[in-house]
């Protein structure tokens, strides 16, 4: 279980989180809705030690990351795909997928596993990855980061500016990981992927979690999508 | 019609940009993958020269076994001052731009009279490991300034391969392009930094090991290399290699070739005149990549 409780903090002097507490339970959906600025990115950052904390703790498991170096947090078992995927640009798909497995032992078969997932890498292993379309380049962000294994994977709006098909391959990609016990904790925007792929759904407003709902109290008119996010 | 002082002149140059390249790369390096403009850089190839000189004064053997000793020792002693003050100093700052730039300068100040007191003002020469000459039908050429041709470039391949082959050449590319994405894939930066520093540092000891035999060792050896790094650097496009060993060479044959006919003088006012339109024109630099 990955647990952020009272969490706040952000860049030098400003604060974007304010007492943020969640729970993402080991296996299940967890999606992040809420405007632009609410701090559903900070939120992913401060669980990988990019951010600052001022108060809190974040945990996973009973461990505590809060307390862990940046480069300590993949190590425990999280996989991050940012907001604008954030690949190593210059270095080829092969590259960037070794950089991911970096920590793992069974190197061999995680990466066989991530190329089976998508096999679109698999042709592209020696472009750089800067030149593949943006689903390709979402795949490689996907790939990339369940090469550590990952038992929680933090996506941040993975099918933002992509075509039907690949929202839709994503979303399978979830599902999928999903049935092996990979915890997902979801940032995104758009309510009909969230009613197909969330256990629950988390409002974030002004740095902490608002409101919390578990899919089946929710519908696509539920009060709670204008009140929060504006939809 | 065939000018031989030209082919003189272009040898000169290439020995030249052979020592600015090694020097230059690694100042490249530390820019490119930490983003630290190391204006201490020409000192670390000054204490590389003094590491070099007590080797060969005071490793007993005949002079190409202490030159081939001070080949590995200097790059290793230098490597580890450079590790040392990223640890000490350039961590403490976060690696912040401006902080940095002055820390170096002061740094700078500290190698430069630390090197002062213990090893003295006066110019030291090192014997030159053999002194075969290549005769050609106009001149004789030293074989040891060929050697370092091929040394330099041999070492400058072995960081190609290191860079673009190796596991750890890997890691300082992703660090280099995206430090905070390298940390969540379990990339210990610090470590990194560290170690480029220390290559960084390692690599102007290691062209001032090939250095000392032509030219001596001296407390204030160290700036003009600087100076001509940091334009071979400029004119490359800061962080990129393959530019920095263009540059070099273009630099290095240019000095070379105006130094022979007209005066070192004028060189120097060309180059840095030709930083100057780059700055203008190009300011990335001929094969950087605009920020």
């Amino acid at each position: 279980m990955l647990k952020l409780e009272g969490v706040s903090g952000g860049y030098g002097a400003v604060q974007v989180l304010r007492g943020f507490s969640l729970e993402v339970p080991p296996g299940q959906v967890t999606c992040l809705m809420g405007r632009n600025g609410a701090g559903k990115t900070s939120a992913l950052r401060a669980i990988m030690g990019q951010l600052r904390l001022s108060a809190g703790s974040i945990t996973l498991n009973g461990q505590a990351l809060h307390s862990l170096p940046a480069e300590e947090v993949p190590k425990t078992g999280i996989g991050y795909v940012p907001q604008g995927r954030r690949l190593f640009g210059p270095l080829s798909v092969q590259e960037n997928l070794t950089i991911g497995l970096m920590t793992r032992r069974r190197g061999a078969d995680q990466l066989e596993r991530v190329l089976t997932l998508f096999p679109r890498l698999r042709e592209r292993l020696t472009q750089r990855a800067s030149t593949l379309s943006g689903g390709e380049q979402q795949m490689l962000a996907i790939g990339r980061a369940l090469c550590l294994e990952p038992s929680v994977l933090l996506l941040d709006e993975p099918s933002e500016g992509l075509q039907p098909s690949m929202v839709a391959l994503i979303r399978e990609t979830v599902l999928r990981l999903k049935a092996e016990g990979v915890a997902t904790l979801l940032v995104e925007q758009r309510a009909e992927t969230v009613l197909a792929l969330a256990d629950q759904v988390a409002f974030v407003s002004a740095g902490a979690v608002a409101e919390v709902f578990a899919r089946e109290s929710l519908t696509k008119d539920h009060p709670a999508f204008g009140r929060w996010v504006g939809i | 019609m065939f000018d031989p002082y030209f082919l003189l002149a272009l040898l000169e140059g290439t020995v030249t940009a052979a020592i600015l390249a090694l020097t230059a790369v690694g100042l490249s390096l530390v820019f490119g993958v930490m983003r630290v403009v190391n204006v201490a850089h020409g000192e670390f190839l000054m204490l590389g020269a003094v590491v070099a000189w007590y080797v060969a004064t005071f490793v007993p053997g005949p002079p190409l076994m202490t030159w081939a000793a001070a080949l590995v020792i200097a790059p290793l002693v230098v490597g580890g001052v450079a590790a040392l003050a990223d640890r000490l100093v350039l961590r403490r700052l976060n690696y912040e731009a401006e902080g940095t730039i002055v820390a170096t300068i002061g740094l700078m100040y500290i190698l430069q009279q630390a090197v002062l007191t213990g090893f003295g003002p006066g110019a030291r020469a090192v014997e030159p490991p053999f002194d075969w000459m290549i005769d050609t039908p106009w001149f004789g050429y030293s074989g040891y300034k060929l050697a370092v041709v091929g040394l330099a470039a041999l070492v400058l391949g072995a960081v190609w391969l290191f860079m673009t082959r190796s596991r750890a050449g890997l890691v300082m590319r992703a660090t280099q392009i995206d430090r905070d994405m390298a940390r969540a894939f379990g990339i210990n930066v610090d470590r990194v930094y560290a170690l480029v520093f220390a290559l960084g540092a390692g690599l102007a000891a290691l062209a001032a090991v090939l250095l000392v035999p032509v030219q001596q060792a001296h407390y204030l050896m160290g700036h003009d290399p600087m100076l001509m790094a940091f334009t071979v650097v400029i004119i490359g496009g800061l962080g990129s290699v393959r530019g920095t060993l263009i540059a070099a060479l273009l630099i290095g044959l240019s000095d070379g070739v105006i130094s022979f006919y007209w005066s070192p003088l004028l060189a120097k006012i060309l180059a840095t005149l030709f930083v100057a339109l780059v700055l203008v024109f190009r300011p990335q630099g001929l094969f950087g990549e605009r920020a």
